[in-house]
């Protein structure tokens, strides 16, 4: 055991944990709004709306995070013209693409749950208030998506900590989180375990506070309903 | 392109890997998950505890860390346990059983809860109703408790098999020569990395579809005679 070693490079792992927690709060928010529009265009009726969504959640929900990362930082810089285009200074970044890997994933996971919850709204409620005059805009903001939202509660709870494992894969493509951290440490000085538990411990903070959180989320929002 | 063509059944055979690997992980968590249940519903406490620990420690580790702490910790915390026993000599643990054993392990945490979960649906009434009957225990379990429970654990076995399908992914960082390492090798080799990713994505999606048309199937088979579930 040479804990010695990780208190002396404390600040790798500062770095890591503030890296994994700014990526985790940009992606789960960015992909949260994203999938609400999603879920609202998913669940319409006309299929040339409902048939793309359908297909590129079916798609992002079907292969391996692992892969679509790849393909974001290797595969398309494969093409001239993307080589060539503005977007090139930042897919060439590796933070860019494992955010927008994670976005692109997570809001295919997200886009289903909510579109689920969106569904389960009683019919009944949405024509009491259409009956009190509200417009069909108004119906969505003030009625169905904030019920559709606090329902969706521990659903969501269980994709934050879904993406905070998804998180892990940016160490895959040099960017150092706190897996990148301890992995740092196994390739410098060969430690077998101590980094990689130092990073395991780390993670389990984060989800026992994120597991914290939305049980006070779910105890201010839900338990009403019932 | 016309030099990559050759690498397309390279990478392809990789999908043999990732289909031992995956079914490997899911019977082993399903040993996993049952012990750990079957743990979670005994009378000693510190059973009980080490389960509920289990479940909640897993639940905040991120996969491919737990896979790196195996692959490279596992093979030292062995070697230095049969130094301080002596039962074993030096043993060489290779990527495919660290990646197996430690998808195994991750989810046999989601299966203990899986497999709680339906056991706690068949009603208690029918314990006493198999006892009044004379039924031994075996035969409880055996005719009376595994057809509800296997129906009610199916939806979650499921979910479980697409996810591990798609976490074996991550045994290509630690050197498991499945479709993800092949087709990275492929892209490298011939720099046309996109087609080798897509193609290898496409196979995973390929598995996907199947597994689910295999499930539907025997949902539906299973729910044959059932009045309501």
């Amino acid at each position: 055991m040479h804990y010695e070693l990780i208190f002396k490079h404390w600040q790798l792992f500062l770095d890591g944990y503030k890296v994994t927690v700014a990526l985790l709060f940009v992606v789960f928010s960015v992909s949260m709004v994203l999938a609400i529009i999603l879920a609202i265009f998913r669940s319409s009726d006309r299929s040339a709306l409902r048939h793309p969504i359908r297909g590129y959640t079916y798609f992002m929900r079907g292969t391996p995070l692992l892969l679509q990362v790849y393909i974001i930082y290797y595969g398309l810089g494969q093409f001239e013209s993307i080589r060539t285009s503005i977007f090139w200074p930042l897919l060439s970044e590796a933070w860019f693409c494992i955010a927008l890997g994670l976005i692109l994933n997570n809001t295919a996971y997200l886009t289903e749950i909510i579109q689920g919850a969106l569904r389960e709204v009683p019919k009944a409620i949405i024509e009491g208030a259409k009956s009190l005059g509200l417009s069909s805009t108004k119906v969505f903001l003030y009625v169905v998506c904030p019920l559709a939202l606090r329902r969706s509660i521990p659903a969501l709870s269980n994709e934050f900590i879904f993406v905070m494992h998804s998180t892990a894969v940016a160490s895959t493509i040099t960017v150092v989180d706190i897996l990148g951290a301890g992995r740092k440490l196994n390739a410098s000085y060969y430690l077998a375990y101590e980094g990689f538990i130092t990073a395991a411990v780390l993670y389990v903070s984060i989800a026992f506070s994120a597991s914290y959180c939305f049980r006070a989320l779910e105890k201010r929002y839900l338990d009403p309903l019932s | 392109m016309n030099d990559a063509w050759p690498y397309v059944p390279y990478v392809l055979a990789g999908a043999k890997l990732t289909i031992i690997l995956s079914v490997a992980s899911l019977i082993l968590s399903c040993i996993f998950g049952f012990f750990s249940a079957a743990a979670r519903f005994s009378n000693v406490y510190i059973l009980q505890r080490v389960s509920q620990v289990y479940v909640s420690v897993i639940r905040g580790i991120p996969e491919l860390v737990l896979m790196l702490l195996v692959f490279f910790g596992g093979q030292m915390l062995l070697n230095d346990l049969g130094e301080l026993t002596g039962l074993w000599d030096y043993v060489d643990v290779d990527a495919l059983s660290s990646a197996i054993f430690s998808i195994g392990f991750i989810f046999g945490a989601y299966m203990s809860e899986a497999f709680r979960g339906a056991y706690l649906t068949i009603p208690r009434g029918q314990l006493d109703a198999a006892k009044s009957l004379g039924l031994r225990p075996i035969a409880y379990l055996w005719l009376i408790v595994w057809p509800q429970f296997f129906i009610h654990v199916l939806p979650a076995l499921r979910n479980n098999w697409l996810v591990i399908l798609k976490t074996t992914a991550f045994a290509s960082i630690v050197g498991v020569h499945d479709l993800v390492w092949r087709a990275k090798g492929a892209a490298s080799a011939t720099h046309n990395p996109f087609y080798f990713l897509v193609l290898a994505a496409l196979v995973y999606l390929f598995f996907t579809i199947l597994s689910e048309r295999f499930f539907s199937y025997i949902q539906g088979r299973m729910k044959r005679g059932w009045i309501s579930i």
